[in-house]
């Protein structure tokens, strides 16, 4: 298939109705809204089910329903609308089934505004809701990349039936760049064997997040734990560009990997020594892997577009003895490749500062 | 080489369309691409803008500061972007809705009564199409056959009665940049 150009959230939609989605469920919300607009349009024409609730609680819901039933299914919002949907998270994560959803962040707290924003990192990234669980949570930051991560978003969930996470900020689910679909996949024909479809001559399914006993729900913990750490083993996704060389690292994802990526190219003109390291999972988390780069670089700067949520986990990564810096962008502002370069200009002329001293 | 280019206007001059048509010609061409609407409380004032990037290499950024190229259909994007146009970059006014004038110096100023010459062809909603036949006489970024072959092929069908005129805007908005132009 040649490449088209494509914007983000249309791109999504459709990649995800490729990946054979059965169904879609949502509510409305911007920047996002053109995800559920596509899939409007496009799942009633195919015969499967799109439903717009009449809230995004009632969504989720339904997204748990029809997961339970074995049915592949996902739903899209944007910050505010992702944060209604806690609830339905943890009891899908207490449930074991596998659903997609799609998070095209914007700007907040609260009702926020409709920009582009990564305000949505530690809600996605620790636990989505309340009790002891992690989703998969995957961050594009190309069109491109969004389609790809989009088809092995259901593969994921499917898997370890479990919750998988796309995030993007508004800035790729509004912008157009070239790229190519992939083929349209056959739906499955048969239902998973745990799915609730109704009895029949098979023994009894029971899909649920109710475990009233306490040992019943620790043991219960201990095998979501079990999980989660061969998911943590199995599914770590990063990209690195001139970390080879590198004395100084970026890290970052998304749109701001992307801005980075501009300001990396311009100070390596200046034969300044930086590297991009950008995770593709933001979990599992490539602690390890990062933590494997500080070894030989003692200097990182998390760049991000919020107040602050990634670098923790940076921190965790490379440990006590590297230095941190952080620019960032809250609200719903892309920070520019200039304030990058300055920043990294300026801890380069900081760091030979201290060499000369010492 | 990489180029930037904002568009920007009142919703309803087809500035996302413009600043469309480059990215698919950019595309066309077998160059790097990336188209960036502004969707946030500006739009909510009657202004539209867009941020087109073409270059030969992958595009990170697709936002900027400062571009290569602006055109500004109205009064409102000409107070905005006119002081932001990089040094040596192209400034595409329509002198139809904006009245003032740029005093600088740094940059070619192409004066383009968009508006009237769309009008003149039959429709003041071409005037989009002026401004992009000035740009691409002050900046070659692709022949203006090869812009006229793009919006054939990607113009949807239904709105194919509509390429001859769009054909003609564009052809006289570049001969207004390449300073040949006799009024219509």
């Amino acid at each position: 298939m040649a490449k088209e150009l494509l914007k983000g959230n249309v791109a999504i939609a459709e990649a995800a109705i490729r990946a054979g989605c059965q169904a879609y469920f949502g509510y409305p919300i911007t920047p996002q809204t053109e995800l559920l607009e596509h899939m409007s349009k496009r799942m009633p024409e195919l015969g499967r089910t799109f439903l717009q609730a009449e809230s995004e609680v009632a969504a989720v819901n339904m997204v748990y329903g029809a997961a339970s039933a074995g049915v592949r299914v996902m739903t899209s919002s944007s910050s505010p609308g992702i944060s209604l949907m806690q609830e339905g998270l943890s009891y899908i994560a207490g449930s074991e089934v596998p659903a997609v959803f799609v998070d095209v962040m914007r700007g907040g707290p609260g009702l926020g505004n409709i920009q582009p924003s990564q305000s949505d990192y530690n809600q996605v990234t620790k636990t989505a809701g309340h009790g002891d669980y992690r989703p998969i949570v995957l961050a594009p930051s190309t069109i491109q990349e969004a389609i790809d991560l989009m088809v092995l978003s259901f593969d994921l969930a499917e898997k370890y039936r479990t919750i998988v996470f796309m995030v993007l900020d508004g800035a790729i689910g509004q912008m157009m760049e070239p790229a190519e679909l992939p083929p349209m996949r056959e739906l499955p024909t048969e239902r998973p064997s745990w799915a609730l479809t109704g009895k029949g001559n098979r023994d009894k399914n029971i899909v649920t997040s109710i475990r009233l006993g306490a040992q019943p729900l620790a043991d219960f913990n201990d095998i979501l734990q079990e999980k989660l750490a061969v998911i943590e083993k199995n599914e770590l996704r990063y990209d690195e560009l001139y970390t080879d060389d590198a004395e100084l690292v970026i890290v970052a994802y998304g749109t701001a990997a992307r801005v980075a990526h501009t300001a990396v190219k311009h100070l390596r003109e200046e034969n300044i020594p930086v590297g991009l390291f950008r995770p593709i999972t933001l979990w599992p988390f490539p602690y390890q892997q990062l933590g494997e780069l500080a070894d030989r670089v003692s200097t990182f700067l998390s760049v991000e577009m919020n107040a602050g949520q990634m670098i923790h986990d940076v921190r965790e990564s490379v440990g006590r003895q590297a230095e941190i810096e952080f620019l960032g962008r809250p609200g719903g502002i892309i920070p520019l490749p200039e304030e990058i370069e300055e920043k990294v200009r300026d801890m380069w002329r900081q760091k030979n500062l201290a060499a000369q001293i010492n | 080489m990489e180029t930037s280019i904002i568009i920007a206007g009142f919703g309803g001059q087809g500035v996302l369309f413009a600043g469309q048509l480059l990215t698919y010609a950019g595309m066309d061409q077998g160059q790097h691409v990336t188209w960036i609407p502004s969707y946030g409380p500006e739009m909510r004032g009657g202004t539209a803008n867009c941020t087109v990037i073409i270059s030969d290499e992958e595009i990170g950024a697709p936002t900027v500061a400062r571009p290569d190229v602006a055109i500004v259909l109205n009064l409102p994007s000409f107070e905005k972007y006119e002081p932001l146009v990089k040094p040596g970059g192209v400034l595409i006014v329509n002198t139809s809705l904006v009245s003032e004038q740029s005093e600088r110096t740094d940059i070619t100023i192409v004066e383009v009564p968009a508006n009237q010459i769309a009008k003149d062809f039959g429709s003041a909603k071409m005037a989009n199409m002026a401004a992009l036949g000035a740009l691409l006489a002050k900046r070659p970024l692709f022949s203006l056959d090869d812009l006229l072959q793009t919006l054939h092929d990607h113009l949807p069908k239904r709105k194919h009665h509509l390429l001859e005129a769009n054909k003609l805007v564009l052809q006289h908005g570049y001969e207004v940049g390449m300073g040949t132009a006799v009024p219509a």
